[in-house]
């Protein structure tokens, strides 16, 4: 409707806007029946399954290792390496795919459903086959009712046409792929909360150690969880190898990753960029991608991994897309989302959506989070509403530290003199629910400390009976 | 209201049937519930728990912890606006001040003819198309006033029928595995041994 460059974006993936970079997950995006078998199959489709297939599945699985494909889905965690941490011997092993995709500012996942489903499918086959998973679950965020059905549709035509299920392509390979949705919860997205969810009950995340439910998952037994994101880099990746793959990008971040940028800037989408090397600088002011701030604003602050990000300035712009150097300038890529805000945010109150977020999405299985999630919602309304002190600040960060002990990290700021305290945080919860509710909070706070200033009310000590009265 | 059909007794005991222990299924036979009857029923969780081998209670416990299901009838239409940061910065408050006048409701209200409920969504994944909504989640993007007014006079009209199914079905394509294609699931305690692929050489 208000997009600038209209060509750029097609009407039956809104979001989405294609460049001439380089593409590994959306190559298909442009065509209007990307979803279906027919078109699938004229642009490669399942040409990285046979190449698999072709090939002993460890071989599979140590391309895919040389390749790093980085998990797409926060963490980051290398996928081959993530398949290798099943324990030798120990059968049955999953498949769990995350397709629970609810991160504030990311919408990746999605549209790699609804507009090639095909893509993840191969994926899943792939990983199977690599890693012996010998059945998957294909968990789908229960709003998504678009990309339920087509990839619904895409398994049906991919189990008539031989690509899932007995002796796929007349091979020794066999495999399900179970289509499996949720009913709205956010922190189901946290791996082993995917998994009691997955198992028919509550979706809390379970106590670690285990680490990885790469030993103990679903079931009790060794289960992958991956990304779609990362799942859909697959295909491409057998197609053309990893050396091919490794020449994209950095050597510690290769390949492409999507990002979305929403916000105010000029032309906010789906991009697919290059891992490493895209700065965000790049991504919002460049214009094959974002084209700048809105309005010819100013760039006031930017969330630059999902809404459990600590915050980014104006001093941050030249970071490239790269874990580390992400984590020391103190926050994190995490699922690929930047949500841009321009000079007229009012920042306590743009903080307030993201702690409400956390605050109504924590499961409730550990206090700090349970408790310390609506202390900060609440107070920070006060303050939103004009309505609170001095001593409401010093209340945020004492409710913010029982659940992230020590310095939280953030970043630097040369307007006010300071120094980035590097990712991660330590923290009293077990995921990162409880944390990230503070993390927006923690970043206004630091970064943003006079608008606070200007809205909080001295509190002044109105004592009953006046000190050395008594005596 | 109501046990589930016979015909979703044969949906539900297929769906079952794909998981190597059935109360995993406990999730998708609760959407199935909430399709027949618009939400989920006391009796329909009983028989969920019968199907699944858990308590209703289990099966209360399980569905209450998840947005989606609805224990009361709601609107024909559940409207979702999207609150958090994204939507926000491009005027999701404005645009649910305006739907609650609209409507003549307010947030978590039903109208009094049973045709909407307005509720506020968390982060619904299509942030740069912001400020967006869902309709029995179906999306609706860069939503001005003036497109929910007639988004409203639309699904009055019945002129979304087609598009938009009645509250409590999501998706209108169900997975179905053919008998002499799948390989079925098999309780874990069952597989001991490697899958067959995993012997050294290509399968192919």
């Amino acid at each position: 409707m208000n997009t600038p460059n209209s060509t750029n974006t097609y009407p039956h993936a809104p979001g989405f806007v294609a460049g001439e970079r380089p593409r590994i997950v959306t190559s298909r995006f442009e065509h209007a029946d990307s979803y279906t078998l027919q078109r699938y199959l004229a642009t490669d489709g399942y040409a990285g399954l046979r190449a698999a297939l072709g090939r002993p599945a460890n071989e599979v699985h140590d391309e895919v290792k040389s390749a790093t494909v980085l998990g797409r889905g926060g963490a980051g965690f290398p996928a081959g390496t993530k398949w290798g941490l099943t324990p030798q011997g120990v059968f049955p092993r999953y498949l769990v795919v995350n397709g629970d995709e609810s991160e504030p500012g990311t919408y990746k996942d999605r549209l790699l459903m609804e507009r090639d489903p095909h893509q993840l499918i191969e994926g899943c086959l792939i990983a199977c086959y690599a890693a012996g998973l010998s059945q998957c679950f294909l968990y789908i965020r229960g709003e998504m009712a678009l990309a339920q059905e087509r990839v619904a549709t895409a398994l049906n035509e991919a189990y008539a046409a031989g690509y899932v299920g007995k002796n796929i392509l007349g091979s020794k390979f066999s495999l399900d792929i179970v289509l499996h949705w949720g009913a709205g919860a956010y922190v189901v997205g946290e791996e082993t909360a995917l998994i009691e969810s997955l198992e028919g009950n509550r979706g809390m995340p379970r106590l670690k150690p285990p680490y990885f439910p790469a030993a103990i998952g679903l079931y009790g037994q060794p289960t992958i969880v991956n990304n779609v994101e990362t799942l859909a880099n697959l295909p491409w990746l057998m197609r053309n190898g990893a050396e091919a793959y490794t020449a994209i990008g950095t050597k510690t971040s290769p390949g492409t990753r999507m990002v979305a940028v929403s916000g105010h800037v000029k032309r906010p989408g789906v991009y697919e960029i290059i891992n490493g090397v895209t700065t965000f600088r790049d991504l919002i002011f460049n214009e094959e991608y974002c084209g700048g701030i809105r309005n010819g604003n100013k760039l006031k602050a930017f969330v630059p991994g999902g809404g459990s990000a600590p915050w980014f300035t104006e001093d941050q712009l030249d970071v490239p897309f790269e874990g580390p150097q992400a984590g020391a300038a103190g926050s994190m890529l995490g699922s690929g989302a930047v949500m841009v805000m321009d000079e007229t945010t009012d920042i306590p109150a743009a903080a307030l959506t993201l702690t409400r977020f956390y605050a109504h999405e924590s499961c409730g299985k550990c206090t700090p989070c349970r408790e310390g999630g609506t202390w900060l919602e609440r107070i920070l309304s006060r303050i939103v509403d004009g309505k609170g002190t001095d001593a409401d600040l010093a209340q945020l960060v004492e409710v913010g530290t029982s659940i992230c002990p020590g310095d939280f990290p953030h970043a630097s700021s040369k307007r006010l003199g300071l120094d980035a305290v590097p990712f991660p945080y330590k923290m009293n919860t077990i995921c990162f629910v409880g944390p990230s509710a503070y993390a927006p909070i923690n970043s206004a706070l630091v970064l943003f400390p006079e608008e606070f200033a200007a809205r909080v009310t001295k509190r002044t000590m109105i004592p009953v009976t006046a000190v050395g009265a008594a005596s | 209201m109501a046990r589930l059909s016979e015909e979703n007794v044969r949906l539900a005991n297929e769906i079952i049937g794909r998981y190597p222990r059935a109360r995993s299924a406990m999730i998708p036979l609760l959407h199935l519930a909430q399709e027949q009857d618009g939400h989920v029923t006391n009796e329909a969780m009983t028989h969920i728990g019968e199907l699944v081998g858990a308590t209703s209670a289990e099966v209360y416990g399980t569905a209450s912890f998840y947005e989606m299901f609805k224990f009361e009838p709601v609107g024909k239409y559940l409207i979702n606006i999207c609150g958090t940061m994204s939507c926000a910065l491009m005027g999701a408050e404005e645009l649910m001040h305006h739907a609650e006048h609209r409507l003549g409701v307010k947030l978590g209200g039903t109208t009094d003819d049973g045709m909407f409920t307005l509720e506020r969504a968390e982060c619904q994944a299509a942030c740069t198309e912001a400020p967006c909504l869902q309709v029995n989640y179906r999306y609706r993007f860069r939503v001005a006033d003036a497109d929910f007014d007639s988004l409203v006079d639309d699904l009055k009209a019945g002129r979304l029928n087609d598009e938009i199914p009645a509250h409590g079905t999501v998706a209108r394509v169900r997975q179905h595995i053919p008998v002499d294609r799948g390989v079925g699931a098999v309780p874990p305690e069952d597989v001991t041994e490697a899958p067959t692929w995993m012997d050294g050489k290509a399968a192919l």
